[in-house]
């Protein structure tokens, strides 16, 4: 690792910067400095969110972090003639991945981070590190409080779950706080299944101690001694972190009995979930963790009242949870002072699909889906318009490009049938087939449904050969009636929101893209006519 | 041992495993999942053949230790190939042209989903979703995400892995 004294080079450990070859980039920069003799301390960070620019490498300086993006191992023997290690040299300054102060590139400074605040900053298994950067001050500021006052802070905030049901977390808290029991849990609802979503897995990975926080804080307030994170199986490097990072938490006094001395214990558990989408839903959460299969249950009971083994429990979203950490240290009117209507403080945005910049962007709600799409993401990474976005994963909308002024607020959202849920956006160009991404939907919904309620089971798979009809050009009209019956028996009889919100893709496909479900031919030439447009270019 | 379900019977030392495996959870809460991964970590897959000693060890019935890994997409009944190469088939991914990429993969591998390589390399699985989206298209090989991938890199990651145990 090198002395103390020697430079910091930083080379995320983030799972997308790993996909395109973080680790590949931080062995080659530590061989090629071995064999120049030059002492180095590589540090494996989060990643700051630029991922179109990972791996993104950084060298730190008297005046901040420099940054060099994308490195390639290829790169490296070059990037070490230029002197990229003194950072501020001419050399290294006219090296065409030099992009200079990390803090001064624009697509971080135009973003407000609360809850990323540190991701990409520091290690995220250094505990001296989370510390050095305000982490557990939260925890601090909360054990001088009652369960009561910290519940009351968090509903001040304005805080709503950030799952995508957007209930206000505070109320939620106080249920569990107001209700009697000898047990009681917090439960992480870390099961991130939704297409165009990596917030959670970033927390967790980029910076696992603030949720570790954020649920010791929970577990105070209601007066839970036991959390469990119920992780999907498909984020095999945020179990590894977040193991790591719960041990240096416990052998700091973070997590056990008396934490930091006082009377109050928290255990905290990773569980990992086993592919099943509708897990997601808090009640098939639970039975999961139970283990059983992962079926929705009836609600009431709330799970506020009877969760977890019958227990009261708090199930909160990884976000909602690695936000009260801030909420608490800075209080809640800093936190509410962000954002615009009832929808208070900022939200994580995931850009995805087809985007030229795409990345996590942590803004004040209120900012535009086009200054989003084209400000931050720079528009298609085909470079050809963008047709349609999908926000708010599988069971969100498809909005049209009239729609893209509509500010991000769950208000504003609702207004036009669509959800922010848990703020992915994920863009398709022109070349996107429409009723193809409406069967889609329902091909998943009949793959993820939990089976227990008739219209969630039946109705997607009778959706998909509607669907196929209507490409067909089979009985057209009768069939396009069809679908939208159905869709109105799923919106109103599923028992969840995987049956319940199948339609929002599916109709908002048919609403603003309906020359795509034209009898094929036409629908069919429009997308090939564009396919070849597309290869033209 | 008799088993309701499976005339496969397992030899005495993955047996002693999967016992050992079941002392070590059956205290835990909510003991059914952590166990069960535990078995497919340790052994490759959940054979059927365990289903009875769980079901006696957590006091519940064969069926519903049937029914609980059937449910999970991530369980498997059978041993899968040397790998696992999992495709995401989400929106994120489609936008970015994963199902040319998946046409592809199968043809060259020459199997389907939930298939497995005749030299026993690979076994294809389809995902939705590994919070890779930003990096579209992406895959899985066994714990290692990829992203931005196209057909050749996945040929290099195939021949790496047919290449290793």
């Amino acid at each position: 690792m090198g002395n103390v004294n020697a430079i910091k080079v930083y080379v995320p450990r983030d799972s997308s910067a790993l996909s395109l070859g973080a680790d590949r980039t931080a062995k080659a920069i530590a061989a090629e400095a071995e064999k120049r003799g030059i002492d180095i301390q590589l540090v494996r960070n989060g990643s700051r969110g630029l991922f179109w620019l990972e791996p993104f490498v950084e060298v730190a300086t008297e005046k901040g972090r420099v940054a060099y993006a994308p490195v390639q191992p290829n790169d490296v023997p070059a990037l070490f003639d230029a002197d990229f290690l003194n950072a501020h040299s001419e050399k290294a300054v006219a090296h065409p991945l030099n992009l200079g102060l990390t803090e001064e590139l624009t697509w971080l400074k135009n973003q407000q981070r609360l809850t990323f605040a540190r991701v990409g900053i520091t290690d995220p298994v250094s505990l001296e590190d989370y510390l050095a950067h305000d982490g557990y001050k939260g925890l601090a500021n909360a054990l001088k409080l009652t369960g009561a006052d910290i519940v009351k802070t968090v509903t001040d905030s304005g805080l709503r779950g950030r799952g995508g049901a957007a209930f206000p977390t505070g109320i939620k808290w106080k249920t569990v706080l107001d209700t009697k029991s000898e047990q009681k849990y917090i439960v992480c609802n870390a099961d991130e299944g939704d297409s165009g979503t990596y917030s959670d897995r970033m927390i967790m990975e980029d910076d696992p101690f603030v949720l570790i926080e954020g649920m010791t804080i929970a577990g105070i307030a209601v007066g839970a001694t036991q959390g469990y994170i119920y992780l999907r199986s498909e984020y095999p490097h945020a179990l590894k972190i977040l193991n790591e990072a719960i041990d240096k938490a416990k052998g700091a006094g973070y997590l056990g009995e008396n934490i930091c001395g006082s009377q109050h214990a928290f255990n905290l558990e990773v569980r990992r979930a086993a592919g099943a989408y509708v897990c997601g839903e808090e009640t098939s959460l639970l039975e999961s963790l139970e283990g059983k299969r992962g079926l929705v249950r009836f609600k009431p009971p709330l799970p506020a009242i009877e969760g977890l083994f019958g227990k009261p429990t708090v199930v909160n979203n990884v976000i909602s949870l690695a936000t009260i950490p801030i909420i608490l240290d800075k209080g809640a009117q800093f936190y509410a002072d962000y954002g615009m209507g009832r929808s208070r403080g900022t939200l994580p945005i995931q850009l995805a699909g087809n985007i030229k910049h795409g990345g996590l962007v942590e803004l004040a709600f209120g900012a535009t889906l086009r200054d989003l799409l084209y400000g931050f993401g720079g528009g298609s990474a085909t470079g050809r318009p963008i047709r349609a976005v999908q926000v708010g994963g599988p069971l969100g909308a498809f909005l049209p490009e009239s729609q893209f002024d509509t500010p991000l607020d769950y208000e504003e959202f609702g207004k036009i049938w669509a959800v922010l849920g848990h703020g992915g956006i994920v863009a398709f160009d022109d070349s996107v087939d429409m009723a193809k991404m409406a069967r889609y939907a329902f091909e998943f919904c009949a793959i993820e449904s939990c089976g227990k309620c008739t219209p969630c089971r039946i109705g997607s798979v009778r959706g998909v050969e509607v669907i196929d009809k209507i490409i067909a050009g089979t009985e057209y009209n009768k069939n396009m009636q069809l679908v939208r019956d159905l869709s109105d028996t799923m919106l109103n009889g599923s028992l969840c929101a995987l049956g319940g919100m199948t339609p929002y893709p599916v109709l908002s496909a048919l609403n603003h893209f309906a020359e795509d479900f034209s009898p094929r031919g036409s629908g069919l030439n429009n997308q090939l006519q564009n396919q070849e447009k597309a290869k033209a270019a | 041992m008799a088993n309701v379900l499976s005339t496969e019977t397992l030899d005495a030392e993955v047996l002693d495993k999967v016992q050992a495996l079941i002392a070590q959870h059956k205290d835990m809460p909510g003991a059914l999942l952590p166990l069960l991964h535990s078995i497919q970590d340790g052994i490759g897959y959940v054979p059927e053949a365990c289903y009875l000693p769980i079901s006696k060890a957590l006091a519940l019935s064969v069926a519903e230790v049937h029914g609980v890994v059937t449910f999970y997409h991530h369980f498997r009944s059978h041993p899968a190939g040397r790998h696992i190469l999992q495709i995401c088939r989400a929106e994120s991914c489609q936008a970015m042209g994963s199902e040319k990429l998946e046409a592809n993969i199968k043809s060259s591998l020459g199997i389907d989903y939930h298939q497995t390589t005749a030299d026993g390399a690979i076994t294809l699985e389809p995902v939705y979703c590994l919070g890779n989206c930003a990096c579209s298209p992406a895959l899985m090989m066994d714990d290692e995400v990829y992203g931005r991938m196209n057909s050749q890199k996945v040929a290099e990651l195939i021949s790496d892995a047919r290449a290793t145990s």
